[in-house]
């Protein structure tokens, strides 16, 4: 991926989401293996993690549900979403069910905006949802798992 | 580049093409306020109070990061932008604690400065303060989160400037924080230069806080008395009970050679002059043990004895051994006081480098050497040897810096991969022990490159290197101790066929450089003129000695066959550093001048307690050979300097003062008061005084009394007195040096300090042991896992 770029450390950003989806965290062992291949400091690796809310160095479950609450999602519901994931999950916002296989996370406008309410689960996006609807999906999550 | 006219505020302004719009702005005068920007450092356009007006721009524009362009016209100074100053402080000061009157910034915080001008004390916000408790990251870095603006300066000038990269910005937004990068602590240099660079007071330094406020102390610039480099610090004193104590040093006086630089030894290392083992009292010994005396006694015993041997068995009988962090002046004097005085040439210091090969390589040569600010603005240089890292730590920000901002070839031949090979165009790892056979290759010896190529570097890839070198134009050539004597020769052989080549040769001590000049060697006289001959110091300073004295390995068996009935010491530690036997001397009377009851005063019959260089006025002459002003900052009551103890000790020996230093002859001044809160009216009187070449020379205490003899007769001295006393270095030349003798260039010893030890003065300075310990304690955790 280093060649793509004019400069080594400006692959830093994709190399950590690869790194994230494969690992499913950013560990240790992950920054300072990135901070060697990119010739970057492990302080400077850290750095753009903790500026990105979707880089994580805490494990996360297999399923992140990502429920927007920003304006056009709370207008269409978004919080009665977020709220109703929380109750189902037993978990509220960063956390993750006991079982590690899912993490509830509240997020701002992810670009469905047309769709509202919508809501992110890893990389799939579900919209125009209501409780059901989303009950529905973690029920498939819980399926695949 | 082509210049570009502008208008500011009604003014016409004309600066090169791609000047930022600040810098245009200072230029005439007007001043653009500004937290995030800082010269030579990368832009960050993160705090928005240089905005300016700029017409036919839709919105208020960033001096900062605006280059100025042909017939722009600029607003500086409008409702419109103090009201959007205003605003920035406003955001600035929601989270700020306003802790000001505790604060170690207060009084000189650029935050507390902007809010005078722009008048933001009242706030809009009425949420509570988002408080985090401060952090220590070391021993000397403390952090206090909530006093942060946020301006970056100190994460830049740690990576770019320094090239150390420990500190960064976490999270965003509201929550971003400066981090440390080893979680809750720093893994660095220490050099402190995030803390002088803070506009505010969130990085403060362990030495100094919460000590007292800055308009409390007098600020004295003067020259650092650790490392050869010459840096100027500025030490901050206060009345204390013993004297003038040293509270703080800092770069405050940034007109120094080292400009924005200064490293942990500079900014910290003061505290030796503070502790508690400071000798206040001479010391005789007295039935074996050294007890306290008075001053007369001691002078009485010592200038006795001295006569005595001297008159009785010749003064050969009688060793000295001078000082790598005592003054010009003292060495001078020293020197003078061994050969005119005892009448011996007995005389030595430990040697860090070979400048006598040195001076007779470039007798003749005009411009020879190279100055410390050259080494910044060179276009390319050739370092052999040493790590400037660790022991010289503005040699390598010099280098580094003029490689980011100058774009300099740096070559580096060194035989570990010292941290300047990250700035280097070429780095060649050599076997230890081979600088000399690097030097000879250079030189044109195709032999020598056949035992250098190694399994790194081939013959073909030494030879492609010479050439480049050989191509480039004044380059100048930086070596260390590891080049010496015919390795020296020959290296001065392949710069001198280079246009405008300069050398630097590196020596471990402030005043290294000095001791060598002012003759401190036992077959040499000041300026590198023989012993034997006749100089203009022979027929100044009356009878000399005309046999090649003792160096200190001679005086060692000298003291061990019997042979050295006395051995004066002024400000050295020999048996501590040069591991000699302490009981070598026992035949001998010692007399000793240390501000410490170091391994050789321990041995001595008399202590002399002595002044440290903060502790009196003179000159040092740097590694480079740049002269600078010593100034007095802190005071210890009962020491006394080593040139007025010299001095006191020829007096007891029935010499006539004026011989040994010309005082007199000058005017009547009242110099007002010297202590107190007047005290820096009588220093502008004297400086005045002095820039006028009115200096009284009252007393034979007077070191300018002797720095006109070394300005008239040490060759390569005769500089601009206005411009030394102005605080400014002079650079000395050795194109005029004597014909030195042979030397022993075995006889150069490296000091191998690191960057947190300083020879036997480190050792009694608490801020560089508590960071090597935990410096120390860091790898011992590491090792064990």
């Amino acid at each position: 991926m280093v060649p793509h770029y004019p400069t080594k450390r400006s692959a830093l950003v994709p190399t950590l989401l690869y790194a994230q989806d494969e690992v499913g965290f950013l560990s240790d062992e992950v920054i300072a293996e990135l901070a060697g291949r990119l010739d970057l400091t492990e302080l400077e690796v850290r750095n753009v993690i903790s500026y990105y809310s979707m880089l994580t160095t805490k494990p996360r479950g297999k399923f992140n549900v990502q429920v927007c609450t920003n304006i056009s999602c709370l207008v269409r519901g978004g919080e009665e979403i977020l709220q109703h994931c929380a109750k189902k999950l037993g978990v509220g916002h960063k956390g993750t069910t006991p079982d590690g296989l899912f993490s509830l996370e509240e997020v701002e406008c992810i670009g469905a905006c047309s769709w509202a309410p919508a809501a992110q689960v890893n990389y799939d996006f579900h919209e125009n949802l209501t409780t059901e609807k989303m009950d529905k999906v973690l029920d498939e999550c819980r399926m695949k798992a | 580049m082509a210049d570009v006219t502008l208008t500011v505020d009604g003014k016409k302004v004309t600066a090169p093409a791609g000047t930022l719009l600040i810098e245009a702005c200072k230029t005439v005068g007007i001043e653009v306020p500004s937290f995030c920007y800082y010269p030579n450092l990368s832009l960050q356009g993160a705090c928005r109070m240089c905005l300016v007006k700029i017409e036919k721009m839709p919105k208020l524009q960033t001096a900062c990061t605006t280059v100025i362009g042909e017939g722009m016209i600029v607003t500086s100074d409008s409702e419109e932008i103090k009201q959007a100053r205003k605003s920035m402080l406003e955001l600035l000061l929601g989270n700020h604690p306003l802790d000001c009157p505790v604060c170690d910034a207060g009084g000189e915080c650029e935050l507390q400065d902007m809010t005078f001008t722009y008048g933001a004390a009242e706030s809009k916000f009425m949420e509570a303060k988002n408080h985090k408790d401060e952090q220590q990251w070391s021993p000397v870095v403390f952090f206090d989160r909530p006093r942060c603006i946020l301006c970056y300066r100190c994460v830049r000038v740690c990576g770019e400037g320094m090239d150390v990269w420990a500190l960064g910005v976490q999270n965003r937004g509201v929550s971003s924080v400066i981090a440390p990068n080893r979680e809750d602590h720093l893994e660095c240099e220490e050099c402190g230069m995030c803390i002088d660079i803070c506009p505010v007071g969130a990085l403060t330094s362990g030495a100094y806080r919460y000590k007292t406020r800055p308009w409390e102390m007098k600020h004295v610039g003067t020259i650092c008395t650790h490392c050869g480099d010459g840096c100027k610090t500025t030490l901050g004193v206060r009345r204390a009970d013993t004297g003038m104590e040293i509270v703080r040093g800092d770069n405050r006086d940034k007109s120094g050679t080292n400009g924005d630089f200064l490293c942990i030894k500079g900014r910290y290392a003061f505290d030796f002059a503070n502790h508690e083992d400071r000798l206040t009292q001479p010391l005789i010994r007295q039935n074996g043990k050294l007890s306290p005396a008075t001053w007369e006694e001691a002078f009485e015993l010592i200038g006795k004895t001295f006569a005595e041997i001297r008159d009785s068995d010749g003064g050969a009988k009688i060793g000295v051994i001078g000082s790598t962090r005592t003054t010009n002046e003292e060495d001078y004097l020293l020197s003078k006081f061994a050969r005119v005085v005892l009448k011996t040439n007995n005389v030595d210091h430990h040697r860090t480098a070979d400048f006598p090969a040195l001076a007779s390589a470039l007798r003749g040569k005009e411009g020879a050497t190279a100055s410390m600010a050259e080494v910044f603005t060179a276009p390319a240089i050739l370092l052999i040897g040493n790590d400037p890292t660790e022991q010289h730590p503005l040699l390598a920000w010099q280098i580094r810096n003029n490689v980011r901002l100058h774009r300099a070839r740096l070559y580096v031949i060194n035989s570990n991969s010292i941290k300047l090979r990250r700035q280097a165009t070429s780095f060649v790892q050599i076997e230890p022990g081979m600088e000399g056979q690097a030097a000879a290759f250079l030189a044109g010896s195709d032999a020598a490159a056949d035992t250098l190529a190694n399994s790194s570097t081939k013959k073909e890839e030494w030879i492609a290197l010479r050439d480049k070198l050989r191509g480039e134009q004044n380059l100048v050539i930086v070596f260390g101790s590891e080049i010496v004597g015919d390795g020296l020769a020959k290296l001065v052989k392949f710069g001198s066929a280079i246009s405008g080549a300069k050398f630097v040769c590196l020596a471990d001590y402030a005043n290294s450089r000095g001791a060598a000049d002012m003759g401190l060697y036992p077959d040499l006289l000041p300026g590198y003129h023989s012993i034997v001959g006749n100089s203009q110091f022979h027929q100044e300073w009356g009878e000399i000695p005309q046999a090649a004295g003792l160096d200190l390995p001679g005086m060692v068996e000298a003291g061990k066959a019997g042979q050295l009935e006395a051995l004066y010491v002024v400000g050295s530690n020999p048996v501590g550093r040069l591991d000699i036997d302490p009981f070598t001397f026992s035949k001998s009377f010692v007399v000793v001048q240390d501000m410490f009851l170091t391994e050789t005063a321990v041995i001595a019959d008399v202590v002399l307690p002595a002044a440290n260089a903060y502790e009196k006025s003179g000159t040092f002459t740097n590694t480079c050979g740049d002269l600078q002003l010593v100034k007095k900052a802190g005071e210890v009551t009962g020491t006394k300097s080593d040139f007025e103890m010299i001095v006191r000790i020829a007096d007891a020996m029935g010499f006539e003062m004026r011989k040994l230093v010309p005082f007199g002859g000058g005017t009547r001044a009242d110099m007002g008061q010297s202590r107190g809160a007047q005290s820096g009216e009588a220093d502008r009187h004297a400086v005045w005084l002095e820039a006028h070449g009115l200096e009284p020379k009252m007393s034979p205490f007077d070191p300018t009394a002797i720095l006109d003899e070394i300005q008239r007769l040490v060759p390569g001295y005769d500089v601009s007195r206005v411009n030394l006393l102005s605080g400014n270095s002079e650079h000395t030349s050795l194109a005029e040096a004597g014909t030195s003798a042979a030397h022993k260039p075995e006889s150069v010893s490296p000091a191998n300090d690191s960057l947190f030890s300083s020879g036997t003065l480190g050792r009694y300075s608490r801020a560089l042991n508590s960071v090597s310990e935990s410096h120390e304690v860091k790898t011992a955790e590491v090792s064990a896992d």
